[in-house]
């Protein structure tokens, strides 16, 4: 990474532009499906495709995060969407022998589909669908949260196509007493042991029969990156996206709370009371996350602008609120003293992050931050410091700041 | 005609020249400008705010203990896993405690203690309050 960054810093634009050049040409070529065998020791950016100014936060497992000005396209580009891996990415993939099975105690009858029976019979369809992991903006945590520290990063919306969920359970039948589906992938555990799932997490049945929720074999129209769930992804938008399972073969209705890999413990759970920063919380008094928070991020310009006096400033950027739409978004040059709104736009489909913008007029010359706020169609607003302590960490939906100075 | 035509190419002469002054000038501010802003820029060696907070992400600082945590902590996943981390020995453990319950990691004997020495003494947490200054910012100028 650092020796990476370095030698892109020294090298000539003409340079950087050949670099650039041959990875792409060298991803494009790589079929999908096609792995090489030492496949998790390459050089991520380029086995990923991803921009230069990703971020590498653990290499095994690969996690990797966005910086915000990364994120100011509408719909997220896989070269800019985040990794967020429990497991080993799974080996040798094989489209045309994929299948995905439907099981659990509350289906009529197991039944098993082929990747192309899912895509040929039922109907297709696309929403663009946020999905940010819980644990994004642990790193902000005091006293310190556990795991992979995310800044502002691990969040993306692209345009997700596939089968509704609901169609797959409707065409297998589904009992009564159904309350949860958890869903299995092909990744697999960190110890080697094929025994263990790294992670095997799903949703109440009600988010399940929700017309977003897909089985999603697409992404943005091309099929789903390697890294994001090649070639089946479970996508449910505006849940933790630890909820959107990659690399699915199997989908299990239960007739109780899923219990599967990281549903239980502390695993992507906040305490069910609020406790003091650094308390124990036992595991009895940890409740599973749902809907993801309000929250915005600012993602133009760069933090860091320096300005002209007197000229106006745009800013953009996107605003989300888990399963709720985002009612307006503000924002403040003095600490939150004050607060002007930005034009917010409706999103494309429900559960689709919403883009806002504005033209902000600085005062006077000096050192400002741009704070942005949003608040959800109930009322909540993101907290100007940061919410809740939780052991894990989870759920840091504190205001986005960048900073810029006016001369 | 030669008469009203003179004036006009004195007039694309003195044009000309002017542009031709101009130019250069241009030519030398935007020199100036990358010599001053971007070459330095460019070559200094500014840290990014993630290589702050996780400094040596690829390895373990230095330090007693530091072969045993490396032998016993990087065969299922990488260092840059604990290197991101910080806790006190309690929660050490506890995370020791966690993947041995959950995720296959076996019972460390004596090395427990030499790991949690080293874990406590390299990677105690530091008081960042409930929200930091914006910090590493790397400024530059934002054009028209
Ligand atoms: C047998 C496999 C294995 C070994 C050996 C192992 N770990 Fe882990 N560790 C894991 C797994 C699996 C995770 C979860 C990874 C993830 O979710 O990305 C993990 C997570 C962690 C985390 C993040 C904690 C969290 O709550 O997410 C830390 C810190 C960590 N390990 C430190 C260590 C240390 C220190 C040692 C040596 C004593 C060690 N590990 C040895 C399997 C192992």
């Amino acid at each position: 990474m650092n020796q990476r960054r370095k030698f892109l810093k020294n090298a000539s634009l003409a340079t950087i532009a050949a670099a650039l050049g041959t990875e792409l040409a060298f991803a494009e070529s790589m079929p999908f499906g096609y792995m090489p065998v030492a496949f998790q020791e390459q050089d991520p950016y380029k086995l990923f495709s991803k921009e230069p100014e990703m971020v590498l936060l653990n290499d095994r497992p690969w996690n990797m995060e966005a910086q915000a000005h990364l994120l100011d396209d509408e719909i997220t580009p896989a070269s800019k969407m985040f990794i967020r891996c429990n497991g080993k990415i799974p080996a040798d993939i094989d489209e045309s022998s994929w299948t995905l099975t439907v099981a659990g105690e509350s289906v009529s009858q197991e039944k098993t589909y082929t990747l192309q029976e899912l895509k040929t019979k039922f109907k297709k369809h696309s929403y663009q669908l946020t999905l940010e992991c819980a644990g994004n903006g642990r790193s902000e945590f005091d006293p310190p949260a556990k795991g992979n520290q995310w800044t502002i990063g691990a969040v993306s919306c692209a345009n997700w196509s596939g089968l509704r969920l609901k169609d797959l359970l409707d065409d297998v039948g589904i009992e009564d007493n159904a309350v949860y589906i958890g869903y299995y992938g092909k990744d697999t555990h960190l110890s080697g042991d094929p025994n263990k799932d790294p992670i095997s997490r799903g949703v109440p049945i009600e988010k399940a029969m929700l017309e977003e929720t897909l089985i999603a074999y697409e992404m943005n129209g091309e099929p789903i990156p390697l890294a994001h769930g090649y070639p089946l992804r479970l996508v449910a938008g505006g849940y933790p996206a630890s909820a959107s399972g990659k690399w699915i073969d199997k989908i299990v209705v239960r007739d109780q709370v899923h219990d599967g890999t990281k549903m239980t413990g502390q695993a992507y759970r906040v305490p069910c009371d609020p406790v003091a920063p650094g308390a124990e919380v036992s595991n009895d008094d940890m409740c599973i996350i749902e809907s993801m928070p309000v929250k915005s991020i600012i993602t133009y310009p760069k933090s860091g602008a320096i300005i002209k006096e007197g000229r106006e400033l745009e800013i953009r950027g996107h605003a989300w609120a888990g399963e709720l739409s985002v009612q307006s978004v503000e924002y403040s040059i003095d600490f939150g003293s004050t607060w002007q709104s930005c034009s917010l736009k409706e999103a494309s489909n429900r559960l689709a992050w919403q883009h806002f913008s504005t033209q902000i007029k600085f005062p006077r010359t000096g050192y400002y931050e741009v704070w942005a706020r949003a608040k959800d169609q109930n009322g909540k607003q993101q907290p100007m410091i940061l919410p809740g302590w939780n052991p894990k960490g989870y759920l840091n939906n504190a205001c986005h700041r960048i900073a810029i100075k006016v001369v | 005609m030669s008469e009203s035509s003179n004036p006009l190419e004195l007039v694309r002469k003195l044009l000309s020249v002017i542009y031709t002054v101009l130019g250069l000038i241009v030519f030398a501010g935007l020199i100036l400008i990358y010599a001053v802003y971007i070459e330095p820029y460019e070559n200094s060696d500014v840290v990014t705010e993630t290589e702050i907070v996780k400094p040596d992400v690829d390895g373990l600082v230095e330090g007693e203990g530091r072969e045993v945590v490396a032998t016993n902590c990087t065969v299922c996943h990488s260092a840059k896993l604990i290197t991101q981390n910080r806790a006190t020995r309690e929660g050490w453990q506890n995370m020791i405690r966690w993947m041995q319950e959950t995720q296959n990691l076996w019972q460390l004997g004596d090395n427990e203690v030499v790991i949690l020495d080293y874990l406590e003494k390299y990677y105690a947490p530091e008081a960042k309050g409930r929200r930091q200054a914006l910090k590493n910012i790397e400024w530059y100028e934002l054009e028209d």
